[in-house]
């Protein structure tokens, strides 16, 4: 693999019960990048982070760098209240040593003894951040999310993107993130995938998200405006 | 204590122990249900067992087997609720059972016996238990990731079929050995109360699975107690000891 890259998709495509979901999308990341997939709901961006975790059969070139450790953040745990778990329980599912889970939760911005509190009782801002703290145990390299905003207040958005930032330039990660909302986009990544089951975009957002790649993307009128910074 | 009374109790503490612990794990995602018609359907092989006199968890298991065959045929091959495998199979093990099991003996295939078990059973069942537990426990927090999120487990590199299958072997023994405590009818409330009641009191998952553990030991002896004491059959005493602790739980719920 080339100097720097730690992805490289070639011609990719998946097919769900006869149904092409991905069609012959190709893209790099490079190390420390943040990349966004951008796209209407059922565009297929799930679907790519799972099968770039090798979670769901595809054609085509999938290569991670070399021993790169790949943490993931689901989008949804509809299940996990059904059970009384504490947060130390949770992390130990994964392994978790005691003094590492309250190292990362530190790193998220819980105090001390935060890991004794049940699931069930969290805030959706602070499930989040838990979730983000899970994917990182292990010291993973690079951190795959699934819309990370689902069923989260605005107020704690704001939180939880300075704290993906925050945490990018400490831990030098890389990221890939899915999302359908375009503010995101322009605050987040230095990449952007516009998916729409076929690639109608891709690179820097400030240069691809035009308002005709935008409408190919949506459909219909789309609200545009770009961010300088 | 006489001997006999002593062995009941010994299996029921086991049983209804792992029972519980397992019944922790079925509780999500509403695999609690599932031991019920496969309780049910172990009834016409609890009917062979009496009448031809060999121990019923023998005569359950090939049925329950069967069960868990159908059960992952209709989650393959149609997308019918459970409730609707529930009314099938319930129905069927029940028809088929009283088709040929004399009335006499129903009582015990339908509620259970445990006040004549054979020393040799007791020891198959208390050693069945001791090692459904400790598979159980080595299985545990896999089968909690896959019970809150496939893809999850799946991405930490779990073999999910492989814990599936494991899981559904324990649920099967159990059901086999829970039919000889409170019989087909009343399996699924071995699993599914005393997880419910643990649910209600804790905070963590140690405090959970264990919490199951104890009141599902604790039910067990607390209905044979009373069975004997009272002369009334002990598998729906059993699950009567269970309802009233979990009322008690939801009493004291934090």
């Amino acid at each position: 693999m080339k100097n720097g890259l730690i992805l490289k998709v070639k011609d990719l495509n998946v097919l769900l019960n006869d149904q092409s979901i991905i069609e012959s999308l190709s893209f790099e990341v490079k190390r420390g990048d943040a990349l966004t997939i951008l796209g209407p709901n059922g565009a297929g961006k799930s679907v790519l982070l799972k099968t770039l975790l090798g979670l769901i059969p595809h054609r085509g070139e999938i290569e991670w760098a070399k021993g790169v450790k790949i943490g993931f953040v689901p989008q949804r745990l509809p299940f996990i209240k059904d059970i009384p778990l504490s947060i130390k329980d949770f992390f130990n599912l994964k392994g978790s040593p005691e003094k590492e889970t309250e190292a990362i939760l530190n790193s998220v911005g819980f105090k001390e003894d935060f890991s004794r509190k049940k699931i069930g009782d969290l805030s959706s801002g602070q499930f989040q951040r838990v979730l983000i703290a899970w994917g990182l145990v292990g010291n993973p390299q690079v951190l795959l999310f699934d819309e990370p905003m689902t069923g989260v207040d605005i107020s704690a958005e704001e939180t939880i993107y300075n704290l993906l930032a925050k945490l990018k330039g400490e831990m030098d990660l890389t990221i890939l993130l899915v999302t359908h909302d375009l503010s995101v986009v322009y605050k987040f990544s230095t990449d952007v995938i516009c998916l729409n089951r076929q690639p109608i975009c891709y690179g820097p957002p400030q240069e691809v998200l035009t308002p005709e790649s935008l409408q190919r993307l949506y459909g219909g009128e789309v609200k545009y405006y770009q961010h300088k910074h | 204590m006489d001997n006999q009374f002593l062995l009941s109790l010994i299996v029921g503490i086991s049983v209804g122990g792992a029972a519980g612990y397992l019944g922790s794990l079925m509780l999500s995602r509403r695999m609690a249900l599932v031991a019920g018609p496969l309780g049910h359907l172990t009834l016409p092989g609890i009917a062979l067992a009496l009448m031809y006199g060999f121990d019923v968890s023998l005569g359950a298991f090939p049925f329950v087997i069967f069960g868990i065959i159908l059960i992952w045929l209709f989650e393959m091959r149609t997308k019918l609720p459970m409730e609707a495998l529930t009314a099938v199979v319930f129905a069927s093990g029940v028809a088929i059972t009283f088709l040929f099991l004399p009335i006499e003996q129903a009582e015990a295939a339908l509620v259970g016996d445990i006040s004549r078990v054979r020393f040799a059973e007791a020891i198959i069942s208390v050693v069945l238990a001791f090692l459904l537990f400790l598979v159980v426990k080595k299985i545990y927090s896999k089968i909690v990731l896959i019970n809150i999120s496939e893809e999850l487990a799946q991405s930490e590199e779990i073999n999910i079929k492989k814990y599936n299958l494991i899981y559904l072997g324990c649920i099967a023994i159990i059901v086999a050995l829970g039919v000889k405590m409170v019989g087909g009818l009343l399996t699924a409330a071995l699993v599914a109360i005393p997880a419910s009641t643990a649910r209600n009191l804790s905070r963590n998952l140690t405090q959970y699975g264990f919490g199951a553990m104890i009141i599902g030991g604790l039910s067990s002896s607390l209905g044979i107690l009373t069975f004997k004491l009272t002369g009334f059959p002990a598998g729906p005493l059993i699950i009567l000891a269970s309802t009233l602790i979990f009322l008690i739980s939801l009493i004291l719920r934090k």
